[in-house]
């Protein structure tokens, strides 16, 4: 198979027709094969735990063919900033960051969203300093949670490739033309092998068309040519005002109208699994996986627990969320971070919140025995109150 | 760019501002203007809403008016007084954050290069000393160092002008600003001595009072860049309001600080010299010092 004999296919085509074959993978190899069939035109990136082998395999596609520039940025600042002159110059990015490299990005987010910038990004999440921890922790997720992208959240190996695949098409469409964050738990995801589906086809999703932009792209070739990306307002007047603040509105209501295009391409934004039990476990990523041993383990004992698997953080499935949790007597969210911020998500969207125990929570690097769900489930106070 | 895109949709003509039309009809686009033909064209800068004397403006408005491809080129700026001329500027622009211009323009640089990788589409970042020696300076030096195909042009006011006068890198030591309140305790940092170490290939140094000589060393910086490599060009612009001077007297102010301490500096490579021999930009070195003997 060579890079340069890749047919160009929809993402429809690439997620539900494509040949695939089983093979067995870490979460970051994963990041390969997706980003070997996305047709992207150019990734920076910066090296840190636990995400730098998905950006060298990144490389070794651009060593190959398949990616056509490739640079190792010098810190995280600078290389989500490279990144938005890319998006602006109109061609397909990716990058990847997780942890400290995130908080040191951080003020680029929000101006990726307000420039309307469709970049795809990957945070494998780590622990936050201090102090130091290389271990996994995804409490950047909710400091991200207001910056304008979109945040889907993979519990496997296998939902990080499919989401992967899938954000190019949501975040290019011209009503939503946004950054979208593939986020998975650091370590226990990338540094894990899984049996993954791939597509083994000599297929790529087709290339992005800078003139889908919703706003021009900046190459002196896009009317108007008096353009500026991203015009400011700095005059003290209502006018000022009202600019700035429809501007964002309309950023944070391309992230509502991005939930069919998500919808189409991933499923519904939850999953469920004994829906009529009267309790119910929330959660996102790995914390998934937990919770449905714990289920199990629970079930053994003779304690019926349902399960509502959160697959998109943002757009936040609030009306889903509601209904999912209407009859649920008690509410568990476990959590690998130390705020618990779905926890607070869900309690902003369902009544009679004493129904919730907010954990358990793990974080720093620890992983969450699914015993310690069930000791929550048992009302143990230790295990999340 | 194909200057289809200045072309106005006939239904709408009656509709489109007086200086967009005005543009069209008698705009730098694809005439090859510079900083000599001002006052006969119609400039890219409109209205813009800096202090009046501003040094800065007098810079801005010169390289503006002296790119040599204006219809090619996208222009990135920084957070500062100069950021508030460019929505007034009939260029593609970017304002992105504080201090990341030279990582927007190497994203922007290499984004073109992919797309349209047999035309010359010139970056040029243009920003003020803090952005570009203080909170830029890792990004500014990194471009270089990777040998971005760029043009970096720093106004040098020597001060956060924009924040209300604080001191930043490039104050002059022992003086006093804001944040400074005993006297800047180190030295100016020397960019242009960075420029040169980290790869820039042609490092100008100038101030406001002579800015004709800041067209003729955009253009050679833009076009080095184009060819090269990274292009460095630095100009001492004097900030009346924040000195508490006469607008009036800032270019005097200028004048003085060239005999005193900001001479005018030029650097090229010998590839970047020879190169702007061949395309007449300048002449070569032997003749050029006859023609400045007579």
């Amino acid at each position: 198979m060579s890079a340069k004999n890749l047919k160009e296919v929809s993402t429809e085509y690439m997620l539900f027709k494509a040949e695939r074959e089983e093979q067995f993978m870490t979460g970051s190899e994963a990041v390969r094969e997706a980003i070997r069939r996305s047709n992207i035109d150019m990734s920076i990136v910066y090296p840190i735990t636990p995400q730098s082998e998905s950006s060298h395999l990144v490389g070794d596609l651009y060593a190959e063919g398949y990616v056509k520039e490739y640079l190792r940025g010098e810190n995280e600042f600078a290389v989500m900033s490279e990144v938005a002159g890319g998006a602006m110059a109109g061609i397909r990015m990716f990058t990847a960051t997780c942890g400290p490299g995130t908080l040191r990005a951080f003020e680029n987010f929000p101006m990726w969203s307000g420039a309307r910038l469709p970049i795809v990004i990957a945070f494998m999440t780590r622990a936050i300093n201090a102090p130091l921890s290389i271990q996994p922790d995804n409490i950047e997720m909710s400091m991200l949670l207001d910056t304008g992208m979109i945040m889907l959240h993979a519990e496997n190996a296998q939902e990080f490739y499919d989401m992967l695949l899938m954000s190019f098409s949501v975040a290019e469409r011209t009503s939503v033309h946004i950054p979208v964050g593939v986020f998975v738990d650091g370590f226990f995801v990338t540094h894990t092998r899984q049996k993954v589906k791939v597509v083994i086809e000599d297929v790529k999703l087709q290339g992005y068309d800078p003139a889908m932009s919703p706003t021009p792209t900046i190459d002196m070739e896009t009317p108007p040519f008096r353009y500026m990306k991203d015009p400011f307002v700095m005059k003290s007047n209502y006018v000022s005002y009202a600019a700035h603040a429809s501007w964002q509105q309309e950023c944070m209501a391309s992230i509502e109208r991005a939930r069919p295009y998500i919808k189409a391409l991933m499923g519904d934004f939850i999953e469920r699994e004994n829906p009529g039990a009267p309790i119910q476990i929330v959660a996102s990523g790995t914390a998934v996986s937990q919770s449905r041993a714990a289920i199990k383990m629970a079930e053994s004992e003779g304690i019926e627990v349902g399960l509502v698997k959160i697959k998109s953080i943002r757009p936040f499935p609030a009306e889903e969320v509601k209904k999912a949790l209407a009859t649920a007597q008690k509410i568990i969210v476990p959590e690998f971070n130390r705020v618990g911020w779905l926890a607070r998500e869900v309690a902003s969207v369902i009544p009679n919140n004493d129904r919730m125990v907010k954990g358990p929570r793990v974080f720093g690097g620890m992983t969450m025995p699914p015993d310690v769900i069930v000791k929550a489930i048992k009302g143990d106070t230790r295990c999340g109150v | 760019m194909s200057l289809a895109i200045t072309k106005i949709n006939p239904a709408f003509t009656d509709v489109m501002p007086q200086e967009y039309l005005d543009l069209v009809a008698d705009g730098p686009f694809g005439t090859n203007k510079s900083a000599k033909d001002l006052g006969l064209f119609k400039e890219l800068i409109e209205d813009h809403p800096l202090c009046a004397g501003c040094n800065l403006a007098m810079a801005f408005r010169t390289l503006i008016s002296s790119l040599p491809a204006p219809e090619d080129t996208v222009i990135v700026g920084s957070t500062g007084c100069n950021s508030l001329v460019f929505p007034q500027l009939a260029i593609h622009n970017v304002h992105s954050l504080f201090g990341n211009q030279n990582a927007v323009a190497t994203g922007l640089k290499r984004g073109l290069k992919l797309r349209f990788p047999d035309k010359n589409k010139d970056v040029v970042v243009m920003a003020g000393d803090g952005a570009t020696a203080d909170i830029g300076f890792d990004m500014t030096l990194h471009s270089w160092i990777r040998g971005e195909k760029i043009t970096t042009v720093m106004f040098d006011n020597e001060l956060y002008a924009n924040t209300g006068g604080q001191e930043s890198g490039m104050t002059q030591f022992g003086t006093v600003r804001n944040m400074a309140p005993t006297g800047k305790k180190f030295q100016k940092i020397q960019v242009t001595e960075f420029a040169k170490l980290a790869g820039c290939v042609y490092v100008a140094k100038l101030s406001t009072a002579n800015t004709a000589k800041i067209g003729q060393c955009l253009r050679n910086a833009v076009l080095v860049a184009r060819e090269i490599g990274p292009t460095y060009i630095q100009i001492y612009t004097p900030c009346s309001t924040n000195l508490k001077i006469k607008p009036a007297d800032s270019v005097a102010l200028a004048k003085k600080r060239v005999k005193d301490d900001y001479a005018f500096e030029e650097y090229m490579t010998a590839e970047a010299e020879q190169l702007l021999v061949a395309s007449g930009a300048i002449k070569p070195k032997k003749q050029k010092d006859q023609a400045d003997k007579a």
